[in-house]
């Protein structure tokens, strides 16, 4: 009766083209990234956009056999900025997935800036996402890097579409919208001046749906809550609030269990899970073609605060 | 009715040109909009904004604050839709006053052009009908940078008395106008980006029988370097494979410019001049038969030779160097262009230090016609001299992209200021 989709059924007419001339153009910025800076790293969360860069990242680096393993190791660190208040279930994928690929982790952890005093949060739950900046930058000076790759994608949110592949951040680490370089051909400009850093972007032309297209086609390992799973939840203004112990419920509000995945994976205090029933890639492409809401929209609290809070937080040094 | 074929699925990169008043943000977003691009919560941040007033769909596109504040945009934004044939990259240049550096950026890559013509804006009783200046200039800043196919999209056609007699019209003026510029027209298209005719959906009028927009930008070619003939690629990453070991063999990463490579071909190095036999291929980490243009390769040679980034992998005695050469020059940056100032270049993989030789002249970017000039200021495009400290490999950017291809970097900011595209070697 109900034989599983596959892509093919779903999009008769695709022969996969696009995703290899994707793929080709990440490779291409990837071994770019490594050739042209000293100290890279590759910001790893455990989110699905970074785990489709670090499948990216073996094809550019690694050597593949006939049996389709990836021999050797990559030629920089795996960089994560932890919150405290990640899901446990991505934080255990995270460690699972370093120590099967054999990678080194460099864990950026947002209490320690706490406890510096460089962070100073105004409430204890208040939402940790914003205050990430300071501890990847923490980060980026303790260990010296140069240069950060990233999953960011153009499609995410309107601030992003202007975002360059190779993105400048002054010795503060801001970004400075007006003073981007241009981007001619594949002739990237990768100079910058001591202090300074790089951002860049191997996955800036993908969407969300080249994304599951892409980790269906390449059978990617992804953290569970990414597919159909019970979870208490709480509704609240139009979104499916998790919940955790820094999530509780507000005076008056019902806990229920509903059948959700994750869109996007982030904080615990701001990134909420949508109602559906996909419990693997292809069927998450499925529900893709259908959607209505961006994936924003549908899964962040704090992006609705205002039409520019992306924009706000990227200047100050966000990923 | 002719309906193009598809034959190519791979991903079209295609700039939009045209001045705000001209609907460009609402073609834009017509097409996001009909190919479901956008989503419901994008559309309720518009409807708020609307406040009541139809939705502009122009607020799609402006993305940063600054350019909310001011209502205009300041830099080239990316947009993306996807058909059931084929995925789309659109790059959207701004038309204000920034507009040949944008344009110039937006250009660098793309596919396809689609410069929109207001229709509105034109006496079409006129015989010839005359074009607006910055019709000509934005198909001429496309035809300069050879974007491989340039469509006019004549719009408002739903805001004129008679669209039959003013689209032929128009349409006449364009083919000439183009065909006097050496221009190749990939399509002139009816459409009304506020009804949404002809964008997506085929127009049904008895005047009109080719394709819509979308149909036409389906079917035509993506960028593609050639295959067949002499190899060369730039050498972009040389891996430190098994370190510490010593004797494990390098890979040298690099995207094929031209030609393709195969284990057994003989290959030169630049500039070292040393040859080699290629002992494997790699594509994306696996050994493979061939490995062709526009594919980045991995080259495992028979022996251990001195190699770096910046270098050239080619097929025996096909390069040729210079340290001359002359070019167009678009200008990017605030600060004007200075002869004799040392600046970086960036040529394939390499960086050297280079200085503009002389400015001979200054293109009006209106005609393309040559003034002279000594000067060039931003924005403005010119042909100049170029000495570089090292030899370099360069071609015509008219034949190979990759090898005729440079950016100016300003030493002092490390500002991207400009754009060259070889025209021919000079003798030294």
């Amino acid at each position: 009766m109900n034989a599983p989709l596959t892509v093919e059924q779903l999009l008769p007419q695709l022969d996969h083209t696009h995703l290899d001339w994707l793929e080709e153009e990440a490779i291409f910025i990837l071994r770019e990234t490594v050739a042209a800076f000293e100290r890279p790293a590759l910001l790893f969360s455990g989110g699905k956009d970074s785990c489709v860069v670090l499948r990216l990242a073996e094809k550019a680096f690694k050597t593949r056999g006939k049996d389709g393993e990836f021999k050797g190791r990559l030629p920089f660190p795996l960089l994560h900025v932890d919150t405290g208040h990640n899901f446990p279930e991505v934080i255990e994928f995270r460690d699972r997935r370093v120590a099967e690929m054999g990678e080194r982790l460099v864990v950026g952890h947002l209490e320690d800036s706490i406890q510096r005093g460089t962070v100073r949060l105004s409430h204890p739950l208040e939402s940790r996402n914003g205050h990430q900046t300071v501890a990847l930058l923490e980060a980026i000076e303790e260990h010296r890097f140069d240069v950060l790759m990233g999953g960011a994608r153009r499609d995410e949110e309107k601030a992003r579409a202007k975002e360059r592949i190779f993105s400048h951040r002054d010795s503060f680490g801001q970004w400075q919208p007006k003073e981007q370089r241009p981007e001619l051909w594949t002739l990237f400009n990768t100079r910058i001046k001591p202090g300074e850093h790089m951002r860049a972007f191997p996955i800036s032309n993908w969407t969300e749906l080249d994304v599951w297209l892409y980790i269906a086609r390449e059978n990617i390992p992804l953290p569970s809550l990414y597919y159909a799973h019970p979870r208490q939840v709480i509704r609240r203004k139009g979104l499916l609030v998790p919940l955790t112990e820094v999530t509780p419920p507000q005076a008056g509000e019902q806990v229920e269990t509903a059948e959700v995945r994750f869109r996007t994976v982030g904080d615990m205090t701001c990134t909420c899970p949508v109602e559906s029933p996909a419990a693997n890639a292809t069927e998450i492409v499925a529900e893709t073609l259908k959607v209505t809401v961006s994936e924003r929209g549908a899964t962040r609290m704090d992006d609705r605060t205002s039409d520019a809070s992306m924009e706000r937080r990227k200047k100050e040094g966000y990923f | 009715m002719s309906t193009p074929q598809i034959q190519d699925h791979r991903a079209l990169r295609f700039l939009t040109a045209g001045s705000v008043d001209d609907g460009k943000s609402t073609l834009i977003g017509r097409l996001l909009f009909d190919s479901r691009a956008i989503l419901a919560d994008q559309l309720d941040t518009l409807e708020k904004r609307a406040a009541g007033a139809p939705i502009d769909l122009s607020l799609l596109t402006d993305g940063l604050e600054a350019e909310r504040e001011q209502g205009i945009t300041i830099d080239v934004a990316y947009r993306y839709f996807a058909t059931r044939q084929r995925k789309f990259i659109i790059a959207d240049a701004p038309g204000h006053e920034q507009y040949t550096r944008n344009m110039v950026t937006a250009a660098a890559g793309s596919d396809a052009a689609v410069v929109l013509v207001d229709i509105t804006k034109l006496d079409t009783a006129a015989q010839p009908v005359p074009l607006l200046a910055q019709t000509r200039r934005h198909a001429l800043l496309a035809h300069l940078l050879r974007v491989p196919s340039i469509v006019f999209a004549v719009n408002k056609l739903d805001a004129v008395a008679d669209p039959a007699r003013a689209f032929a019209a128009t349409k006449s003026a364009l083919l000439a106008f183009a065909q006097q510029a050496g221009i190749e027209v990939a399509g002139v298209i009816p459409v009304s980006a506020l009804r949404g005719d002809n964008v997506t959906q085929p127009l049904a009028a008895d005047w009109y029988d080719g394709p819509s927009l979308l149909q036409l930008l389906e079917a035509l070619p993506a960028l593609q370097e050639r295959k067949d003939g002499d190899l060369l690629i730039p050498v972009q990453y040389v891996a430190r494979e098994g370190e510490g070991t010593g004797n494990q063999p390098r890979t040298l990463y690099g995207r094929v410019a031209h030609g393709r490579v195969k284990a057994g071909d003989t290959v030169q190095l630049f500039p070292s001049g040393q040859q080699a036999v290629v002992a494997e291929v790699r594509l994306a980490g696996a050994a493979v038969d061939v490995v062709e243009a526009g594919q980045s390769a991995g080259v495992v040679l028979d022996r251990q030779l001195d190699v770096s980034r910046g270098d050239w992998i080619a097929t025996p005695s096909t390069i040729r160097e210079t340290q001359r050469f002359s070019a167009t020059l678009a200008w990017l940056d605030t600060e004007p262009a200075v002869v004799g100032r040392k600046y970086w270049v960036r040529h394939g993989n390499r960086w050297v230090q280079a200085r503009i030789a002389a400015i001979e002249s200054r293109l009006d970017i209106h005609t393309l016609e040559a003034t002279e000039a000594h000067q060039l200021a931003v924005n403005e495009i010119g042909h100049v001299i170029v000495e570089t400290q090292q030899a370099l490999p360069v071609e015509a950017y008219e034949s190979n992209r990759v090898g005729g291809s440079l950016i100016i970097v300003d030493p002092a900011s490390n500002r991207t200021s400009g754009a060259l595209l070889v025209h021919e070697c000079l003798p030294s």
